[in-house]
């Protein structure tokens, strides 16, 4: 019984604490939200998120605040883990809604989780704008959701477009996550457009694998042996380390092209180099960058100690760009009030210069703006190619 | 035709033997003591991620690499991980077992081991995830149509020695005798004056050790470490010793092998999204077939 | 006739409770519908409804029966699907075949219907367990009950119409149609409704000569059979009756998300089930009940913790199997408990009730 008590007593005690640190209070505070994977299968997604907001919040505590309409507010984030799972990003969408009653939401980042949290941010007209998710879902005929990113039924014709003329062949193999919409979805619209413009049967190898398959040489044997000219492999950086070896050890030597979630910092460490000489679609070319965008990566860089991937450089534009609508709305003091302002800031941007290129929002809340494709040189840096226009 | 399927005999050899290494391990520790050590997995994540840290010092101290710091990585490793997996069994096995609690209570146990030690790596390593350093050269053998690196048969003959000592252990040595008497029955067994205790802290150094030789060579192989990389494997090499009949270490050991021909013979015939569905079918229909796997015994039951 | 007046209180006491849960529910949704629970706070005590569902269900096989089923998500993921699927059918604008079958009103009344049909869907699915159970047992039946949950989650993933990985979106549909007609927080009203009903049922089983059958195998099965126990008649009720639940669990959750995806219904998610019904105690349908409240609570709780929540969690329980290794429950109900706590207070002052020792 004593014992039952003490338990009793600690569970209780600890629910104190944790209710301690998730209501702290402030008045007169621009609060963001923040509805990232900080656990869960891709925690470098939140954590290159996390680290983004971090850069800006240092930028305005060095002000002193952000500036609105000759007034200085502070500013907070909040960060919130949703553990790469759908139901999981719904209760930290409406935690921060309801809860934490911040004015906008960056993120999630990926589609899975951007959908459903999308729909819970637009009913609650709480403005969201994700940084990452390319899928068009995710903003469809959803007035309060944005997204920093291009779309996937853009990056893939362009993709393969690039990859006809670039490499000069005619058949091509895929190679997909099953469990990953992303990937789906990129993997099929590129298959689609390749067929119109190569004929039927072009595609010799359509195939697939599991989210935490570790072993790919069966679908690379059946590639290998196909015929095929060129891989497509729109997938995650860490399963491009693991496919990408072991497709050379059983004798693939042709061109691969990948997707915008090549780009990250780990790839060519994790890969060891072997994914030099490969072009992938992107979204910023960080080696070779000028400006606004050479600075981020410069003082990412400084603070954590490697290049930031575009996870990282989008939730720093998609953070501005929510900083920016407040800057141009105004606060009022109302909390309703204000968000529906910051959203229709959001959609009258016109032209915003991020460093991940210049931005206009269209009727459905996604940007317009390029895609750029990327060599991986042999010193491992991501070298600008060319841009693609839509 | 027939070079790929020649090809895939080879890569199905290679990946069954890492479901076989790893379900000895679970087969070990549920022979001795009937418990489904869910944490095994996680130990076997535990050990590549050692074998990064030592095998990267190694290769910092001794530049170059070669037989003698796979060697050298090989022994600290297994040395390193076998003290987890005593630690483990001492601090949250040991105290359930005394109390003589329904032994589900153990499994759940090893469950929040298995957790603790994902996100701990998680917590404390950071979210980056890691290369495995090339502890020896890769070589690529070109036999014909078939492609082999050197690599790939050294797992497959890792997994054929393991598999020798292990069944000389615990057919020929003293302790494996107790580790056999233990598991038929766990009350008499301390009248005849074995140290019950004692053996099963060697069992379980013996099975940690096991995921360590399995974790070093997946490292090698499959070199991206990241926290979650035990799980799965680890779910799946326990179904494969169950499949063989778990409890046996021969059951184990063949159990991995179909495993790994299963899975990769389906991803090389049907659409590789359906290999999941069709593998698990297929184990179904075994386990409905020959109820106690393929070399498991019907234990008597008592009445 | 001298038991009359016991048998009296009791009613008695039945009937306090039943009231007691009705002006619970009815306060709750009251505070709901005026703005004071805020709509987070409404999605816990949701979360909090469907996990006692799926652990109280869980531990049909897991606790009265004592077999180890670790695939419970998959079944879940049946009910899920087929209730998002029908109610997208039947009451929203959908990408099926369009219009809706039904006019969207009807929602208030099928939308039960709608679920418990889910809930049909996965009793037939729990079939792919049940009969290999009637020959295999303990950790061979574990195997076959992961294996189930990875069958059902990849057919999932193979069917394009669902979605497949891409998920199923617009249950929300159906659920406005039900409050645009009356202004109520239905989800709420409706999980809430749904705890109560299977709880009770859970309850009135294990209380009925079926559910002292299926408690029987947990004992002895051989001896269970002697007595003339039909042990496949009760392994087949018992895991169609548990997956059945799970399934309107399932279908709940699908609605009360407005979207499902496969992922969502892995080995991860059997995983908790599993943790609710252990640290609950098994046989205890109180201690689900409790555990699942507790466990669902604590996980929103701490989530500011990130990561470290999901070491701290293990570690907390890992303390508690060390502590009671039995569960928070054992194999007690809340009643016994109850009693026996009130007499341990009372037993000093000594009222004549003797504390029986």
């Amino acid at each position: 019984m004593r014992r039952k008590g003490f338990l009793g007593a600690l569970l209780i005690a600890l629910a104190a604490t944790a209710l301690f640190i998730g209501c702290s209070k402030k008045e007169q505070t621009i609060k963001i939200g923040f509805n990232i994977p900080l656990t869960g299968d891709n925690p470098m997604v939140g954590e290159g998120s996390k680290n983004a907001g971090d850069i800006v919040l240092k930028a305005l505590k060095a002000q002193g605040g952000l500036t609105v309409k000759g007034q200085k507010y502070p500013v907070e984030f909040i960060y919130v883990d949703n553990e790469l799972k759908a139901e999981s990003a719904v209760q930290a969408a409406l935690r921060l809604i309801e809860q934490d009653k911040v004015l906008a939401v960056v993120g999630p980042q990926g589609s899975g989780r951007a959908i459903p949290a999308g729909q819970v941010n637009n009913d609650n007209r709480t403005p969201m704008i994700s940084a990452w998710s390319t899928n068009p879902d995710t903003t469809l005929n959803r007035p309060y959701v944005f997204r920093a990113c291009f779309l996937d039924p853009f990056q893939a014709p362009v993709a393969a477009k690039f990859a006809k003329e670039q490499f000069n062949v005619t058949k091509t193999a895929i190679l997909y996550n099953l469990e990953d919409d992303y990937s789906k979805t990129l993997a099929e619209l590129y298959r689609d457009s390749w067929q119109a413009a190569n004929g039927p049967g072009s595609v010799v190898v359509f195939d697939s694998f599991g989210q935490r398959d570790q072993d790919f040489s069966a679908q690379l044997t059946r590639i290998v042996n196909s015929g095929a000219e060129m891989l497509y492999l729109p997938v995650y950086y860490n399963f491009v380390a693991l496919i990408v070896p072991q497709a050379k050890d059983l004798g693939w030597n042709k061109p691969i092209m990948g997707a915008d979630a090549w780009g990250s910092a780990d790839l060519v460490p994790l890969s060891k180099g072997s994914v030099a000489g490969y072009y992938f679609t992107t979204h910023y070319a960080a080696a070779g960058a000028v400006g606004k965008t050479k600075e981020f990566i410069d003082e990412y860089n400084a603070s954590y100690g490697y290049i930031p991937d575009d996870v990282a450089a989008l939730t720093y534009d998609a953070v501005n760009i929510v900083l920016q609508a407040i800057q141009n709305a105004g606060l009022s003091g109302d909390l309703q009030k204000d968000r529906n302002a910051i959203k229709d800031a959001m959609a009258a941007l016109r032209n915003y210069d991020g460093i991940t290129g210049k931005m206009n929002f269209n009727v459905q809340g996604d940007p317009e703006k390029d895609a750029v494709v990327v060599r991986i040189s042999e010193a491992g840096e991501f070298v600008y190619v060319t841009s693609l226009q839509p | 035709m027939l070079t790929t399927f020649l090809q895939n005999v080879f890569n199905a050899l290679q990946w069954g033997s890492f479901y076989s290494m790893i379900a000895l391990g679970y087969c070990l520790v549920y022979g001795v003591l009937r418990l489904i050590n869910f944490a095994h997995g996680d130990i076997f994540m535990t050990a590549c991620y050692i074998a990064f840290f030592i095998a990267t010092a190694l290769l910092g101290a001794f530049s170059g690499g070669g037989v003698f710091v796979f060697a050298l990585t090989l022994l600290l490793t297994m040395g390193a991980t076998a003290l987890v997996g005593i630690t483990i069994e001492r601090i949250a096995y040991r105290p359930l077992r005394m109390k003589g609690v329904n032994r589900l209570y153990v499994v759940i146990t090893a469950l929040m081991v298995g957790f603790i030690l994902e996100n701990g790596n998680l917590a404390f390593l950071g979210a980056s995830a890691r290369r495995f350093p090339d502890v020896i050269e890769k070589h690529i053998w070109q036999f014909g149509p078939v492609v082999l690196t050197n690599l790939k048969v050294l797992v497959i003959l890792a997994a054929f020695a393991v598999f020798g000592l292990l069944q000389f252990i615990v057919q020929k040595t003293v302790l494996g005798m107790s580790m056999r008497a233990i598991s038929y029955d766990k009350f008499a067994i301390p009248l005849m004056g074995i140290p019950v205790n004692r053996v099963i802290t060697f069992t379980f150094a013996l099975g940690s050790g096991l995921a360590a030789v399995a974790g070093i060579l997946f490292g090698m192989s499959y070199p991206v470490l990241d926290p979650y990389m035990g799980m799965i494997i680890g779910w799946k090499a326990f179904i494969a010793a169950v499949v063989g009949g778990i409890g046996d270490i021969k059951g184990a050991f063949i159990g991995g092998f179909i495993l790994g021909f299963i899975e990769i013979f389906i991803t090389a015939v049907f659409p590789s999204s359906f290999k999941d569905l069709i593998s698990f079918v297929i184990l179904l229909i075994i386990l409905v077939l020959k109820p106690t796997g393929f070399f498991g015994v019907a234990r008597s039951t008592k009445i | 006739m001298a038991l009359s007046p016991d048998i009296k209180t009791k009613q008695k006491t039945q009937l306090q409770i039943i009231l007691a849960i009705v002006i619970g529910m009815a306060v709750v949704v009251f505070l709901a519908a005026i703005g004071v629970l805020n709509q987070y706070i409404q999605t816990v005590i949701m979360s909090i409804g469907i996990n006692i569902i799926f652990a109280s269900s869980l531990n049909i096989v897991n606790g009265y029966m004592g077999e180890f089923s670790c695939g419970h998500g998959g079944f879940m993921a049946v009910g899920a699907y087929v209730s998002s699927v029908l109610s997208l059918l039947l009451f929203t604008e959908n990408k099926f075949i369009g219009h809706p079958l039904l006019p969207p009103q009807t929602a208030l009344f099928l939308f039960p219907v709608v679920i418990i049909i889910g809930g049909f869907a996965a009793a037939l699915a729990g079939l792919l367990v049940a009969i290999p159970s009637f020959k295999t047992r303990d950790d061979y039946l574990a195997i076959i009950t992961i294996a189930a949950n990875y069958i059902i989650m990849t057919a999932i993933n193979n069917i394009p119409a669902v979605g497949a990985s891409r998920g199923l979106m617009g249950m929300k549909g159906t659920v406005f149609a039900m409050s645009d007609l009356i202004p109520l927080p239905w989800m709420l009203i409706w999980i809430m409704v749904f705890v109560v009903v299977c709880v009770v049922a859970i309850k009135r089983l294990m209380g009925s000569v079926l559910g002292k059958g299926i408690s029987a195998i947990r004992y002895d099965e051989i001896s269970a059979e002697i007595m003339s126990v039909n042990t496949n008649q009760m392994k087949l009720l018992a895991f169609m009756f548990s997956s059945g639940l799970a399934g309107v669990a399932g279908g709940l959750f699908a609605h009360m998300l407005g979207f499902v995806n496969p992922s969502s219904f892995n080995i991860m998610k059997s995983t908790e089930g599993m943790v609710m019904v252990y640290l609950g105690g098994m046989g205890s349908l109180s201690g689900s009940v409790l555990s699942a409240v507790l466990f669902t609570f604590l996980l929103e709780l701490l989530r500011p913790l990130q990561i470290l929540k999901w070491v701290f969690i293990p570690l907390l329980l890992i303390l508690l199997m060390q502590f009671r290794p039995e569960g928070l429950m054992g194999n007690r109900e809340l009643p016994e408990v109850w009693a026996k706590l009130k007499l341990s207070f009372r037993g000093g002052k000594g009222n004549g009730i003797s504390s029986g020792n």
